[in-house]
């Protein structure tokens, strides 16, 4: 249990799937202008993640590794999380028309969100690690946990953007610096701000 | 040998039409990869040869895929695509392929793949599309050599990590800013080329 909840707060703090390792940075530039639709996508990612790496765990450990097809990771881990996808949207319009509305144009695109693939393939890293690391995910339950976190991570990262975003329409900003540039500053100096919990022991 | 209209798709990503600091594309992996020149180079050669691949399959089969299942075929031809390049990187430079880590996987996800597959492929001849992939990768490895020229000189002195700073700067008190290995300056960095880059484009165009 313990393992568990260190591994749940380094993923969050630590090991931030944004400011650490930098994934999911197209969507999260992209869709961070407001802090309602950032929340939407923020959520749709923790669920994908939440529901694909567990698969991806039991597909690496009970499939893959004793077959000795670790080649064919990318391609199958990618279709799973297209068809996981796939299936999330039927879901979702079948039965909440309201939450599939407001998340509509985000759900497609989550497929090539590389914080999804990118989760997967550092779980697929982490499997081979020894019980004792912190960041060993070593049961379908560390990697459930690590989903979660890296998703919470993700959801705090681009809804603080946003916060910041929609405050920063009133600044007087140089011209070719407006939009992207000051955008990637301002990640920058976030990226700073969490670099203190990188020294984290748990 | 070309036309004006191949001559802009094969030179437009490298400068106004820039892949990542114009259309924002394939950041995550232009960001991480950037620490030293030697792997942001890989890097950048790997996406290249990718693009221009995925880009010449897809155009040529791309009258018989149904519409409605083309991003899992795309997504299929660049993950197998991408297996290739990384089982060659692990036979023949190891070191590099480790440094590279799960990036070179997320070759798979980058937006720069989906984006011209989806934008230019799609639509357009195998010869157009080669010369359309080629651009862009040219132009996002640009990028990534910039970025990666100014992290490695001044986080550690070392370009393709061969000391470049002499001795004796260091002894004068010159010390190396450990801040431009972390990945916060890459955020930064990338923020300044953009700067830089829109604001000479401006004064082009008026």
């Amino acid at each position: 249990m313990e393992h568990a909840i260190s591994l749940f707060m380094r993923s969050i703090f630590a090991d931030n799937m944004i400011f650490a390792y930098f994934l999911g940075m197209c969507s999260y530039l992209a869709v961070s202008k407001n802090v309602k639709t950032s929340a939407g996508l923020g959520v749709a990612v923790t669920f994908v993640l939440i529901v694909t790496l567990p698969v991806n765990y039991l597909l690496q450990t009970q499939i893959l590794n004793p077959l000795n097809l670790g080649y064919l990771s990318f391609i199958l881990f990618i279709a799973v999380i297209a068809a996981i996808v796939q299936l999330v949207e039927m879901v979702v319009e079948k039965y909440s028309p309201s939450l599939y509305a407001s998340l509509g144009i985000f759900l497609p695109l989550i497929a090539v969100n590389c914080a999804i693939m990118g989760g997967s393939l550092f779980m697929q890293q982490r499997i081979g690690l020894a019980d004792a690391d912190p960041k060993a995910i070593t049961s379908l339950f560390d990697a459930f946990v690590y989903a979660l976190g890296s998703g919470i991570g993700w959801f705090l990262a681009i809804v603080c953007l946003a916060g910041i975003r929609e405050k920063m329409e009133y600044n007087d900003v140089p011209k070719p610096l407006q939009g992207l540039g000051i955008t990637f500053i301002t990640v920058g100096l976030m990226a700073l701000a969490f670099m203190c919990f990188s020294g984290l022991e748990l | 040998m070309l036309s004006q209209k191949t001559k802009d798709t094969l030179l437009g990503p490298l400068n106004v039409n820039n892949p990542v600091v114009v259309q924002i594309l394939g950041i995550c992996s232009a960001l991480a990869v950037t620490v030293q020149l030697k792997p942001a180079l890989v890097m950048g050669i790997a996406v290249t040869i990718i693009v221009a691949m995925a880009n010449v399959i897809v155009s040529l089969i791309r009258n018989t895929i149904p519409m409605r299942v083309r991003i899992i075929v795309q997504l299929v031809v660049v993950a197998a695509l991408v297996t290739l390049v990384s089982e060659v990187l692990k036979a023949f430079a190891y070191d590099v392929a480790m440094q590279l880590s799960v990036y070179l996987g997320l070759i798979i996800t980058n937006c720069i793949l989906m984006g011209r597959l989806e934008a230019f492929a799609m639509t357009n001849k195998p010869w157009d599309s080669f010369l359309d992939g080629l651009g862009n990768g040219l132009g996002y490895a640009m990028i990534l050599i910039i970025v990666a020229f100014f992290r490695e000189l001044l986080g550690a002195g070392q370009l393709m990590g061969f000391q470049v700073i002499p001795q004796g700067f260091y002894n004068f008190g010159y010390e190396n800013n450990g801040m431009m290995l972390m990945p916060a300056m890459a955020l930064i960095l990338v923020g300044c080329v953009i700067w830089a880059h829109r604001a000479y484009n401006d004064k082009e165009g008026k």
